[in-house]
């Protein structure tokens, strides 16, 4: 891992309209270090469904992003409530998310499967009043 | 069709003044719902919403589409806009309803693309 290119960040929870900014960045400097573009997509896309759980669920939470000549690997944690039923939270279409938030064109319960789907490893871990934490990679073909 | 041709058709307007309205568009989409759009898009090149928040622009962004159209009238404000220019992404607003619009760009040849399933 010496040649890691690392990204950190730090998604605000009070500000839903500022969710994406990170996966923006991120998506802007992989490709600046010429990432191909369906890693870069499917990379980008899985960070921002976990930008917009942090802002939604967990009242925000950290970003660590490293980036190595194979792998665009991801991290996200978070101070929130947790995920009491890991299983039932990947299945699409469960979503805990308020109404408010599905009239913003989220909370359909796709976010987690999402994450999983566009990425090559895909592990999380969630404690009960402590917090989630999120470890996600995307191969670089 | 060119992202004009696609202005013309829905008498749309333009918000984004310096958009390269030549670009050759094949496929789109329409929904209200962005995750759908993020599950389900695979290489669409518009995003017909009536949805109007910063999070369409992400969105778009996140799935590298090139043009953005508002129905039902919808008029996003300076902030959404302005994330759009910041992106080279093209911003129209008709009054169509989403039926409508997506219909007539069906007619005119703009498919529906190849979808995650």
């Amino acid at each position: 891992m010496d040649n890691a290119i690392c990204m950190e960040y730090v998604v605000p929870g009070d500000d839903f309209t500022r969710a994406g900014e990170a996966s923006a960045n991120m998506k802007q400097s992989l490709k600046r270090l010429g990432v191909p573009a369906a890693a870069v997509r499917r990379a980008a896309i899985a960070l921002y469904e976990g930008e917009i759980n942090l802002a939604i669920h967990a009242g925000g939470g950290r970003i660590r992003v490293e980036v190595t000549p194979d792998t665009i690997a991801m991290h996200l944690e978070d101070d929130g409530p947790g995920i009491a039923d890991i299983p039932l939270a990947m299945s699409e279409g469960y979503t805990t998310a308020p109404a408010e938030v599905r009239s913003l064109g989220f909370g359909a319960g796709m976010g987690l499967p999402n994450m999983k789907k566009y990425t090559d490893t895909f592990e999380i871990q969630s404690t009960v009043g402590v917090g989630t934490t999120i470890d996600m990679s995307v191969s670089i073909a | 069709m060119t992202i004009q041709q696609m202005q013309e058709i829905l008498g749309a307007r333009l918000l984004t003044p310096a958009a390269d309205l030549s670009q050759e568009v094949h496929t789109a989409c329409g929904s209200d719902m962005m995750s759908d759009v993020l599950a389900y898009v695979k290489d669409q090149a518009v995003l017909l919403t009536g949805l109007n928040n910063p999070q369409v622009v992400r969105t778009a962004d996140m799935m590298d589409m090139v043009c953005i159209v508002f129905v039902r009238g919808k008029m996003p404000g300076d902030e959404v806009l302005g994330l759009a220019e910041s992106r080279d992404i093209a911003v129209l607003s008709t009054d169509l309803p989403m039926f409508a619009a997506c219909g007539l760009l069906y007619q005119h040849g703009l498919r529906g693309g190849e979808w995650h399933g």
